[in-house]
Order: C-alpha cells, then structure tokens, then sequence
C-alpha cells in the first residue's frame, strides 16, 4: 500500500517536473553569456565548499591515482593493499566505505555488487579537480543521488580551454620507474566549432608490480628475532584507459556528453603470512559507461538539469592454486540512470529544487544457485536555499524508494521486496563579522546506505533479511580565508572542524558455525567524534613561488555494539586517533619542487584494542622535481618523483606489505 | 601578523609528531600468564590449545595451561621461537601430541609445524597443502589434506593422507581419499577418515574412507551422510562420525561404524559440531546457523556410549552457558573428568576458555587467542 503511494508521488512529481518547464521566457543569465568555451562554475550555488586539489597543486602530487591523492585530505584514511594494481579505497570521517558517493564528472559511478569504488583505478593524469564534501554537495542543483551519500567526493575530468585561438591540443606523456612501470597517455583536444569542443584520452598502464618488503621483529634485549626481506609477487597489472567527451555549449545552457572505457588484467598479491610468500588469483575488470548531461536556464526563474548513463561492468575472478579451492567466478553488472532537476528561483533570496531520478541494477553471474538480484531505485529530492542576513541555508529531504527483485528463475520464482526511506539534510552558513572571509558552517544530515548484492544474495554468505545502515552527521566548522594584494603572502586560509557522527544498524560479516562461513548482520552501533584541521598558504618571493598545505585530523571512532563484548568502546579497526599530511611546494623559473608528507597514527587492525592487533603508526616522505621547456614551440615537463624516500617498511593493511623507497620518471609533452 | 598566528597553531601539530606519533621497532609477542588455580599433580601437566586465528589475518597462536603451578599462559609460540619468521601461522586446525612431539597443523600457511612437546620449541615444519588434521600411530602420523598434489580435475579436487615417518619427519607416503577429508580415527589396524567433500557444495561427498595402515591402500569406501567431519574412537575401537548437514534442510548428524563390519551400525539424531569421548560418555556440542531462517542454535549434550542414548542434555549446570557466544572447542581432563568448553565470540576477537568441574560448575574462566579450538593434554595418560 505504501509502496503504491510511493510511487504514485514519484510519478506526480515527475509529472511536476516536466510540466514546470513550460512557462516563463528564456533569460540569459550572466555566466552563460560568455561564448570563451571556458566557463567556471559558480561556486557560490554551495553552502559549505568543498576541501578540494586542483591544478598545480595536484600535477606536482607524487600520486598515481586518485586514492594517492585524497591521502591529503582532512577527514580521510584509505584502504590500501599495496602496488600499482592494489586495491584503494576510501573512508570519509570513519563511517565507512560504503557510504562514500564518488562522482565522475558530475554522475555517480556505481556498484551495486559490493558498494567499493576502487579509486586506485582512477588515474590523475587527466584529472583537473578532485573535491570532497562532507555530507553533500550543498548545492541544490543537482540530481536526488547527490543527496544521498554521508560523503562525496567529485572527480572532474580535464576540460579544453582555448587560449589565444587554438583549435587543437595534443598532450602525450610516458611515465616509467619502479615496479617496471610503463605508463604512457595521450591526450587530444579539439574544438569542433566555436560551441563545442572534444576531449579524448587514453592511457595504457603496465607494471610487474614487483618491490622489495620487509619484515623484522626484536627480541627484548634489542637482538634481531628476524629480519627478512622479500620480493612482492603476483602484484602485476595491466590497464587500458579509455574516454572521449564532448563539451557543447548553446546561448542558454551547455551539454555534454561521455563515453569510458576501462579494461584490465591483474594479479592479487594476497596476504602474507607464515609460509606464504605467494599467492595466485587473478582478476580481470572491464567498465563500460556512457553519460550525457544537459541543462538549460529557460527563465530568470527557471532552470533544468537532465543528467542519464548507462554502465556495464565485468568481473573475472580466478584462483587457480592447486593448494586452495577452485574459483572461476564471472559478474555482469549493469546500471541505467536518468535524472531530472528543476531549480526554480521564488524570490532573488529564495530558491527550490525537485530533482528525480531513477536507477536500475542488475547482476548476473555464473555461480551455483545464483539469484540474479535486480533493484529499482526512485529517488525524489525537495531541496530549497534562503539566503539573507548573512546566513545562507539550505534544507533537504530525499526521498528514496527501492525494489530489489531475486531468484533463481528455474526453482523459485522471482520474490520482490520494498523499502522506502526519506532522510533530510540541513545545511547553514554564517559569515559573523560580515565580510566573505569568514564563514561559520553547520551541517547536520541523516543518510543510510542499501545492503550491497554480495551482502544480500551472495550465495551461502549473504542475508536477505538485511536492514540498511545508517549515519547521523553533526558538523560545525570555521573557515577563514584571505587573499592579500601587495603582500608576500598571497593567500592563507585556516579552517577548523568538529564533527559527531553515529552510525547505526552497521552490517558486518559475522561468523555461523565452522568451515569459515559468514554471514552478513546489522550488528554494529559506532560513535565519531572528530576534530580536523586545516591550512593552506601561497606566497611570493620575488620569483620564487610557495605554497603550503597543512591537515591534522583527530578521530575517536568507537565501537558501542554491545557491552558484552570484549571491544565495547574501543576505537574501530584502522582509524588512527591521529593523522595528517604536509606538502609544501615551491616553483621557480621553470622548475616545480614539491614535497609532501604523510602520517597515520597508531591503530589497531581488529575491533579490539589489545597488544595482538596493534599496528605501528606510518609515515613516508615524498618529493618531486619538474622542469617546464620548450622544444620548438612544444610545452615539455620532465620530471622524477621520490616515493617513501627514508625506506619505511610498513604496511597499512595487516599483511599487506607497502614498497619501500621508489621512483618515477614523467616526461609529458604539450603540442 | 597571520603568518605568527599560523604558525601557532601548527606547533601543536608538530610537537604531537615528535612526541607520541613515532615509529618504533617491532618486539616479538610475548606470553602473558594468570593464575587460574591450585598448582596440582595428576600424572597430566597440563594442556595446549591451539587458536586459530581469522583466515588473513597469520594470527594462529598457541596457549598452554601448566597444571602443576595453575598458571594459564596465552601466546607463547613466538616467545619461545622468536626466529620463526611470521610466528605461528595463519589458521591453526588441529593440535596433536604424539611421542615426544607436538604436531600443528596449520591450514592456510600449508604447514605442520612439528615441536618439542615438552616446550613447544620449534624441531621443523612439513609442508603439506591445505593440511586439516593429524592422528599419530605406530610409527607414522597421519595428515588429511584437502587436496592431493596430483588431480585429475582442477576444479574439484580429491583429498589425500599424508604418511609422516616421526623419526626423519619426512613425508613417505601419500594416498588420495574422497574429497575434503577432514578427521581421522584408527581401529582395528584401519584408519577411517571422513570425506566432506566442502568444495563440491552443494554436491558435497558422503563418503568415509577406510585404508588398510599395513598396506596403506583404501580398502572401502563406506557411505554415511553429506559433509561429514568429526571421526572418533572409544575404548571398545568403534568409530563416531559427524555430519554437519547443509545448514538449511538438513541437519548435523552422528553415526556408528562398527570396524569389524565397516558399515554404520547406528544413527543417532543429535547434531553435532565436536565432541571428546572420555570413559562411555561422549561431551559433544553444536552451534549452527540455519541458512534459510538465519537463527544459530546451539545446544550441549552427554551421550551414553553404552547405550546411545542421550544420557544429558546439558553439560553446564550452573546456567553460566549463557555467557558462551560460540562454543568452537570441548575436551575433558583424562584424569580429573573436568570440562573445557572454548568459546570463540565473534571469531575476530580474543576467545575465551571456560573449566567446569565434572557436575557442571564453572570453575575457572580465561581469555585466549583468537577462536579457540584444539586441544592437547600433555602428560603421562593411560
């Protein structure tokens, strides 16, 4: 009954949607006015912005992909097993991998089956921006997905600029090093006609994966109890990269559109552990997408957003160890998405958003007694702004509706189930002293996340009977920022952060009797509280410029399941209570120096806090050094990066050993 | 003026990374002891246990409870073998002392680690794929293994018993089985080993399998129930093997081989998870988890060797069985007829070892390694 009203107010406010686009004239405003291809977006639509690296900041990072760099983030830790190929993934603000929403430009990437997006598999090379947002995006033009995470982070691919008359741009670039890294890519940019440009990219990525790890242990009269140093075997990938986007802009709006292309073989290197130096599955991905988005601005009060993708992922995962059982397990996901905003602006301080979208998932795959699970997802997001006394605010509620469809099609017949969830969000600025310098920023949100496939269907492991997980956010900042005119130092900003989180309903993996079976249950109740901190400064030397990037961040992260259990109140697997990053960058005539450092405190790698899961902090020291020329009138940049630089053998999984001191060379030329 | 503020309030920062925020050199583990008890002297001094640590996670370690000073010590395996590199081992499946040897079989690291069972110092370790379980007899000891070197078909292999000669510790001899064995019982010069046939599931094997020690060939194969796995033997040499069912319609199981007739002689209707025979009563546990209702029932039970009846459906009388999460281990003093029951929790924290006196009264609780599960009494038992 609930689900019919559901769906009966989903297809009304569709319904609202399309028919709100048919009044008013068209009205040009001031940022789409502009026929220069180049158009920066308008910050200001956001309540609370983003921590962000973008342009020279994030080219001289030592970081091959998106996780590496998100190291630098207040708030953040990453999973990471280790090697070019290594799975990373992210953690925002302790409340888990699965509530992260990762975007790429501007549309979710998906993955109904296990929920992860593996970011190590995001390459920087063509990356412009990578920004994060605590809560959300508190931007209310945008589709009901965005409403939905507990954090989100945006990867904005590079767009063409054409300065002084280009029509064409040509960037190849070939990195190599360590791990027998090859690693070129090629980009070509071109503008197709003063409205629209194409952007197209491929990168091949290749790397035995191969690096030397140790281990070493005392005894307590500080003799050496052993000391063994081995090469990391089966650490091997082999990439292919992809994408081509077109950029269209018309008097009052612009579109675009994407298709990627990813495909892969690599080696899981696996944990090591006594007598086992070598393990041997393998795994092949390829992801396919193709995404448009296209909006419009039809009034002075009317604008519309319509944003769709279609993507299909592959799996392949083999163990073909004759020591351990058999596996040769293939999965086909697919995901449509299609969604539509309005934004209406009521007044010049009041505006209102409805945005709805809707998804489908579907997996398949060849393992015994498989359900092929298949979900709907409506999502309907009412959002409105106030802007005025010098507090902006912002208020949201989605609403989301799912019906997740299984069964083996031969024995059972194919069982339905509803679920329904509305969440709001509140976000609110205040500049006290009335200036834009300083802002106090509030949020509060509730969010929750859906069982993954794996979690609800996997066969023998998975639970149907799982309820979803939720996170409550209390957060308040204080950011100033500054640019100064006739200064040494260009710009400084401080912000600080504290924060409440609660995450309720979590779903671990619980045992159920022998042979290592496990099944899924919504176990876990944990309490954040977070403190962060945060400084950036650029400075100018005469010809010498600086910049400095600073974050420390404070994080109880406690386990509050049950006061049975042996782990009440300890601090949750693999968040420290202290960690932080340095870089510090200097560029002169040509030449870009760059270094940066990161620390990640003590923790523990099991729910309880005892001497047997203690994991030493790490930290590792990273430089670069970039010189720009010219060869002909072709923009070159060589460079070599220093990884690890003092040899630290540490590992930030337990068993999953990190490289030692390693290099890389860039030669990247721009034509 | 903003750049002294800046600075400011970055020293906190550096001051917290010079101070606590730095990296020291790693100790090997070291044993922690309690005293739970009187010291006392049985004949028995005392018990391993090996726990098994989470798959992954390399963390197997080995506890040992010495009688004669009522100390429990936790870990000591890396203590007394500090050059063994990665310690123990990951997932540590079954405990054995045999002669003057103490045989670990630890499944994932694909190893048993053979000890001086006196102390538990390392003599070597014999690499045996996918190892599950050991038994001593005769000269030789006798390993399961879920998989045989050489395999016909990959994608389901069959299992193999691995003959170790406990004078050269060398393997000498290998014979396939069904597939997955897991324990093994001798009787009547035969060995009898469970298939359970794991890595077929749900076409799980049904099988035991007798061989023939002298000319160490299987002689039959005797079909009992799906997925089987415990294999025990009481005083009068009759064999006991569990069935732990499919989780779902069917249920675990115990049956009867008589060795003179190699076939089942009985059924008894109890599920089963493990069990340890002491005199004509069999101290047997279960926990299971119904994959179709998602509900873990578990249960204690004596059964009447004599009889095959249920002499007791409970072993704990004092009502302290509630505090067990999930019972995962069971034996029974040889001597003194007292209970230990380990409880493994979640299975990724510490467990927890509980000793009950004959009648059911807790005597004495300690914490142990990471799931709890095998044990080995060392002493003089006869």
């Amino acid at each position: 009954m609930t689900t019919k009203r559901n769906i009966l107010f989903l297809l009304i406010s569709f319904a609202l949607n399309v028919f709100a686009s048919d009044n008013d004239d068209l009205y040009l405003d001031s940022i789409f006015q502009v026929q220069e291809v180049t158009i920066v977006e308008n910050r200001k639509k956001e309540i609370i912005p983003a921590q962000s690296l973008s342009g020279k900041a994030l080219q001289n990072l030592n970081s091959q992909s998106v996780a590496d760099a998100l190291r630098y983030f207040s708030g953040v830790q990453i999973k990471d097993f280790g090697g070019i190929g290594g799975i990373k993934t992210v953690n925002i603000r302790s409340m888990g991998t699965h509530h992260i929403g990762v975007f790429y430009d501007g549309i979710q990437l998906g993955n109904a089956q296990n929920g992860q997006i593996d970011l190590g598999r995001y390459s920087l090379d063509n990356i412009e921006e990578i920004q994060l947002y605590n809560g959300q995006k508190s931007n209310i033009f945008q589709g009901a997905k965005d409403f939905g995470s507990s954090g989100t982070i945006y990867i904005r691919t590079r767009r063409p600029r054409w300065e002084d008359g280009k029509t064409q741009r040509i960037i190849a670039q070939f990195k190599t090093g360590s791990f027998s890294l090859v690693n070129p890519e090629f980009v070509w940019e071109q503008r197709l006609s003063s409205h629209i440009s194409l952007s197209a990219s491929a990168e091949y990525t290749r790397s035995n994966g191969k690096y030397k790890f140790r281990y070493r242990r005392l005894n307590l009269d500080n003799t050496v109890a052993y000391d063994t140093t081995a090469t990391r075997q089966n650490g091997d990938i082999e990439a292919i990269r992809a994408e081509a986007s077109l950029f269209g802009f018309t008097h009052t709006g612009r579109w675009s559109a994407k298709a990627y292309f990813y495909d892969s073989e690599r080696g899981i290197p696996g944990a090591i552990v006594n007598n086992v130096f070598r393990n041997g599955e393998r795994q092949w991905d390829r992801n396919i997408f193709a995404q448009g988005s296209w909006e419009n601005i039809f009034s002075k009060r009317y604008q519309m957003k319509i944003n769709a993708k279609y993507a299909y992922d592959y799996l392949h995962f083999l163990r073909n160890d004759p020591k351990e059982l058999y596996i040769d397990n293939r999965y086909h996901q697919q995901e449509a998405y299609i969604s539509m905003v309005s934004l209406t602006r009521i007044t010049p301080w009041w505006d209102a958003s409805l945005s709805t979208d809707f998804q489908w998932n579907k997996l398949t795959s060849n393992m015994a007694n498989f359900v092929y699970p298949e979900r709907f997802t409506e999502m309907v997001a009412l959002a409105t702004t106030l802007r005025g006394y010098g507090f902006d605010a912002q208020a949201s509620l989605l609403g989301t509706f799912l019906q997740d469809r299984s069964g083996n099609g031969h024995t059972h017949k194919r069982k339905t189930s509803y679920r329904s969830e509305w969440t709001p969000a509140l976000f609110v600025s205040w500049q006290p002293m009335g200036n834009a310098d300083w802002h106090i920023n509030g949020f509060s949100k509730k969010a929750f996340r859906m069982p993954t496939f794996n979690d609800l269907y996997y066969t023998e492991i998975g639970n149907k009977y799982l309820e979803p997980e939720y996170t409550y956010q209390y957060s308040i900042s204080s950011i100033y920022r500054h640019k100064f005119n006739n200064s040494v130092i260009k710009s400084i900003s401080l912000q600080g952060d504290a924060y409440f989180n609660k995450v309720t309903n979590k779903i671990v993996a619980y045992p159920s009797g022998q042979q290592f079976r496990w099944t899924m249950l919504n176990l876990g109740k944990v309490e954040i509280l977070g403190l962060e901190f945060s400084t950036e400064a650029e400075a100018q030397l005469d010809k010498i410029g600086l910049g400095m990037r600073l974050n420390y961040t404070y994080q109880k992260a406690r386990d509050f399941t049950d006061r049975n259990d042996a782990y009440y109140g300890h601090q949750i697997p693999y968040v420290p209570l202290h960690s932080g990053s340095v870089i510090a960058r200097a560029s002169f005539q040509g030449w870009d120096l760059n270094y940066s450092f990161i620390y990640t405190g003590e923790r523990y790698n099991a729910q309880e806090n005892i001497p047997t899961n203690y994991e030493q902090p790490w930290y590792t020291h990273d430089a670069s050094i970039f010189k720009k020329f010219n060869i002909n009138k072709i923009k070159c940049r060589a460079g070599v990066e220093i990884n690890n630089i003092f040899d630290q053998d540490y590992e930030v999984i337990l068993n999953y050993p990190m490289p030692v001191r390693n290099f890389k060379l860039t030669l990247k030329a721009d034509i | 003026m903003l750049k002294n503020s800046a600075i400011i309030k970055l020293l906190p920062f550096l001051l917290l990374l010079i101070t606590i925020g730095c990296r020291e050199d790693i100790y090997i583990q070291q044993s922690t002891s309690t005293e739970v008890g009187e010291p006392r002297f049985t004949g028995i001094d005392g018990f391993y246990l090996l726990n098994e640590g989470n798959m992954g996670s390399n963390k197997s370690s080995l506890d040992y409870f010495d009688e004669t000073t009522g100390t429990y010590i936790k870990n000591i395996y890396a203590e007394r073998n500090p050059s063994a590199v990665k310690e123990l081992g990951d997932v540590g499946n079954d405990l054995e002392i045999y002669g003057s040897k103490l045989y670990a079989v630890i499944n994932c690291s694909h190893k048993v680690e053979v000890m001086r069972a006196c102390d538990a110092t390392h003599i070597t370790k014999i690499d045996i794929p996918n190892c599950r379980y050991a038994l001593g007899h005769g000269r030789y000891v006798y390993v399961s293994s879920y998989v045989s070197p050489i395999q016909d078909d990959p994608k389901a292999p069959r299992g193999a018993i691995f003959k170790i000669d406990t004078l050269s510790l060398n393997v000498v001899d290998r014979i396939d089985v069904g597939y997955q064995p897991e324990e093994m019982a001798i009787s009547n010069g035969k060995l009898y080993v469970a298939n359970s046939g794991g890595y077929r599931a749900p076409n799980y094997d049904t099988t035991v399998s007798v061989i023939d020690l002298d000319y160490f060939i299987v002689t039959k194969e005797i079909d009992v129930a799906i997925n089987l796995h415990r294999v025990k033997r009481d005083s009068r040499g009759m064999i006991y093997v569990t069935s732990r069912g499919d989780n779902a319609d069917i249920q675990s199981c115990l049956f009867v081989i008589d060795p003179q007739l190699d076939m089942v002689v009985s059924e008894i209707d109890t599920p089963v998870s493990d069990m340890w025979i002491h005199g004509d009563s069999a101290y047997i546990y279960s926990a299971s988890t119904n994959d179709l209702t998602g509900k873990t029932s578990i249960s204690y039970s004596i059964l009447n060797l004599n009889t095959l009846q249920i002499a007791d459906d409970q072993i704990i009388k004092d009502g302290t069985e509630t505090e067990i999460k999930m019972p995962h281990g069971i034996a029974v003093h040889p001597i003194t007829g007292e209970i230990y029951i380990t409880d493994a929790r979640n299975y990724v924290s510490s467990g927890r070892i509980h000793c009950y006196s004959p009648d059911g009264i807790r005597l004495w609780s300690q914490t142990t390694g990471e799931i709890p599960a095998q044990f080995a009494f060392k002493g003089s038992i006869e």
